[in-house]
């Protein structure tokens, strides 16, 4: 950028121009532009990363929890002629649709793709996955009249109710994997209605996730506060020395630490030996400490202590000794300073420590597998489950959707009761 | 975006270049680890790989959860494993997904020694057309000799008995086997179980019948849990595959032993991923690895029944302790007097459902 005015002169539009003719203005603007897109260059690897490696997943994972087109894809001739029948009738669809469908099912057998759809609609009420098995197994053999054909394949076929469930998920996009999520389900004709409680997983769930991250966020806050005190108001010498304490445990291998604790807690565990030792409880007696709630409580508390401390710590550091003096010397009790004083100067690091540990602790998963049992298992283990063993992909994605939208509905309501600007990571 | 994937194919362009100037072909097998994979070392790799020394196969161990994998790879246009070992209801799962390829068993496989042709050799056993069944286990139970006093359970309704076997007992973390045990103890005739199971009522009875003893049940999800439980003591019996029961009372000496009541016989076998990178080359070891005399290898290393009908005569002494194999089979006619065979079709269709109702039963 030519910033010598001096050798700038004024055309005859009254524009000053630079040395080299070009008005300064636009001189000015191209110069902005160039830094802007170096600056942009600099970034566009970074935003690449978060594009692919981010952005692209969560949209992919939010699309499939209403994806649905496997069923018109593969029935392409049954769905179009389905929506003329009225599932809220009393009879069954004409021969023309299990004509259709009687063809679909003899192109499916080609494309070894019925077994996808059968899967599809299992979800929706047991018994479509053999259904659609052995009706594949037969298709080549279908003759019409296809009514009776189909009716003699598998019953199946003559129950409205079936006939019902494939119209109403014939559609490319659909809703049952959330109302899956949220513990509901539909009637055949589309009505939703609330599970029992004998059938109900979810909703518990995400409410036992909420409330073990918010009493380990306290948890860890309750532990992390006198450390992170002692931390930075020690000499530099031994303070650095302690660090280490909390940083040892960060540095080793989760699963040693979880392991560490399945050692200590169980049955048969140090913990029980010593208290039975000292004769505090009898041999009968031995505590149930681990896979459970507490166990996961304890491990995780563990696990994500630094991350409370080291935000504590940082903003600690920056408060100068002679607040508390001052407010002391004004006559204030040492309790009133450090409540008055003290703890206002501390929230920044509070408030990034809690956001850390409860959002991590939010989706945690491993050290909730490991010693969770069956009432410290979180929302996330059973995304896991949906992923990997039962192969629901989209109830997986409706749950994991699920939890991003609390994870962000709490952080807006954190904005707006702390102020995400108040916020020292450090 | 488009750059950065040309690279990535060149530099897969390159690296396949280099594998295929390589003298041996690798071939990926995937299947469970453990004692399992080392049986197949034993028995068709190790074998194998030394008659054709341009083969080269590499242990994968990642079979848990292999369906969701080999979904994920289709997706992707990306198939990198040529043979994977499956249960036979993922296997069926993954056939009607067509994420596997169909097999035809009579000229891709050996007959048996005396002629008999690989589909009547395997027979009721082919439960899909993409599958071929290596093994037969069992989920069965084990008990701790010593903590059972005079009066070991004989029988399945000892499981759900309190007063006669007091304490702890583990069962896996699934609907699957538990629903069927506590209808045969509850007294239900083992040919009405899963006619029951498909009923409202038959589900409800089942799931009281586990109520009488959940609160002394730890619930195991890995297969080596039971073992580990039994040999602590945390637990007085339980249930595991036959297997590992094997290797924890036969190589380890465990005062553990096995009550074979309605052990439910399970299938453990090879799929072939569609789009498998080397076809030809697994066709070809596949016809040799599943042969008869191979199939009766595999249970010198483990205690687990050979599929093929002309393999039980051969199954000989276990390779290292020497001890008879025949007695430890699932299938061994001592041990075979009430048996259930997983109900395939049953559990494809009510398996999501079923595991759904048993996880809201377990934590009420």
């Amino acid at each position: 950028m030519n910033t010598d005015l001096a050798q700038s002169n004024v055309n005859e539009s009254g524009e000053m121009i630079t040395a080299d003719g070009v008005p300064l203005r636009i001189s000015l603007l191209r110069a902005k532009k160039r830094a802007r897109n170096r600056a942009l260059l600099l970034v566009a690897p970074l935003f690449l990363f978060i594009l692919v490696t981010f952005f692209i997943p969560i949209i992919s994972m939010l699309f499939r929890s209403v994806e649905n087109q496997v069923v018109g894809d593969v029935l392409h001739r049954t769905v179009p002629l389905l929506q003329q029948w009225d599932e809220h009738g009393s009879d069954l669809p004409n021969e023309e649709i299990y004509a259709a469908l009687a063809e679909d099912f003899k192109e499916a057998f080609e494309n070894k793709s019925a077994g996808s759809v059968g899967r599809r609609l299992n979800y929706e009420q047991s018994g479509f996955s053999g259904l659609f098995r052995s009706t594949n197994r037969k298709a080549r053999k279908l003759e019409p009249p296809f009514k009776e054909a189909l009716i003699k394949v598998d019953k199946d076929w003559g129950d409205i109710d079936v006939w019902r469930v494939l119209k109403r998920e014939s559609g490319s996009y659909t809703l049952s994997y959330y109302l899956a999520a949220l513990d509901s389900s539909y009637t055949p004709t589309g009505e939703v209605y609330k599970n029992d409680a004998s059938n109900s997983i979810y909703l518990p769930l995400f409410w036992r996730t909420l409330w073990m991250s918010l009493l380990i966020t306290v948890l860890c806050l309750i532990l992390a506060y006198p450390i992170s005190y002692l931390l930075s108001t020690l000499p530099i010498k031994t303070s650095n020395l302690l660090m280490i304490l909390v940083l040892l445990p960060f540095w080793t291998s989760l699963l040693v630490r979880t392991s560490a604790w399945i050692a200590l807690l169980q049955k048969e565990g140090v913990i029980n030996d010593l208290l039975v030792a000292i004769r505090f409880i009898g041999d009968d007696q031995r505590l149930t400490m681990i896979h459970n709630a507490t166990g996961t409580i304890v491990a995780m508390t563990h696990v994500l202590l630094p991350f409370m401390v080291l935000p504590l710590y940082s903003v600690m550091k920056t408060i100068p000794p002679s607040y508390m003096r001052a407010a002391r010397s004004l006559g204030a009790t040492p309790f009133t300073a450090f409540v008055r004083i003290y703890m206002p100067n501390t929230v920044p690091g509070i408030g990034a420590g809690a956001i850390l540990v409860f959002i991590i602790s939010i989706g945690y998963y491993i050290t909730p597998a490991l010693v969770g049992g069956q009432s410290g298992t979180l929302i996330s283990n059973f995304i896991a489950y949906h992923l990997s063993s039962s192969l629901n992909w989209g109830l997986a994605a409706a749950l994991g959707t699920i939890l991003l939208g609390a994870v962000m509905v709490l952080y807006i309501v954190y904005d707006k009761i702390v102020g995400i600007d108040n916020m020292k990571m450090g | 975006m488009k750059k950065v994937f040309k690279h990535t194919l060149i530099a897969s362009a390159i690296s396949i270049g280099l594998v295929g100037t390589a003298v041996a072909k690798d071939l990926v097998v995937v299947s469970w680890g453990g004692a399992y994979t080392a049986s197949q070392q034993g028995a068709y790799h190790e074998p194998y790989m030394a008659a054709n020394p341009d083969i080269k196969i590499i242990n994968d161990d990642s079979a848990n959860g292999a369906v969701a994998k080999l979904r994920a790879m289709q997706e992707a246009n990306n198939v990198t494993w040529d043979l994977v070992d499956m249960v036979a209801a993922d296997a069926i799962l993954s056939c009607d997904e067509g994420l596997v390829d169909e097999i035809d068993f009579d000229t891709a496989l050996a007959p048996a020694p005396d002629g008999t042709p690989a589909s009547v050799d395997f027979g009721d056993l082919l439960v899909s057309p993409c599958f071929i069944p290596q093994i037969v286990y069992s989920t069965t139970f084990g008990y701790r000799t010593d903590l059972v006093g005079d009066n070991p359970p004989t029988s399945i309704a000892d499981v759900f008995d309190l007063e006669k076997i007091p304490g702890k007992r583990s069962l896996e973390k699934k609907a699957i086997n538990n629903l069927e045990w506590a209808l045969l103890a509850d007294g239900v005739p083992a040919d009405q179980v899963y006619d029951m199971l498909g009923t409202d009522e038959g589900v409800a009875r089942a799931f009281a019948k586990l109520d009488t003893i959940k609160d002394q049940v730890i619930w195991w999800e890995k297969g080596a849990q039971t073992p580990q439980l039994l040999a602590d003591g945390e637990v007085v019996i339980g249930s595991t595959y036959n297997g590992r029961l094997f290797s924890v009372i036969e190589e380890e000496k465990q005062p553990i032993a096995m009550m074979w009541d309605w052990q439910v016989f399970d299938l453990d076998g090879w799929v072939v991923p569609k789009d498998a990178p080397n076809k030809a080359e697994v066709m070809e070891y596949l016809k040799w690895a599943t042969d008869t005399q191979r199939l009766a290898d595999q249970a010198k290393f483990i205690s687990y029944g050979p599929a093929r009908a002309s393999s039980a005569p051969l199954v000989g002494k276990h390779a290292t302790l020497g001890i008879d194999m025949a007695p430890h089979m699932p299938t061994d006619p001592n041990n075979a007097k009430n048996t259930l065979l997983y109900n395939f079709n049953f559990w494809a269709d009510n398996v999501d459902d079923l595991n759904e109702r048993f996880t809201a039963w377990l934590n009420q």
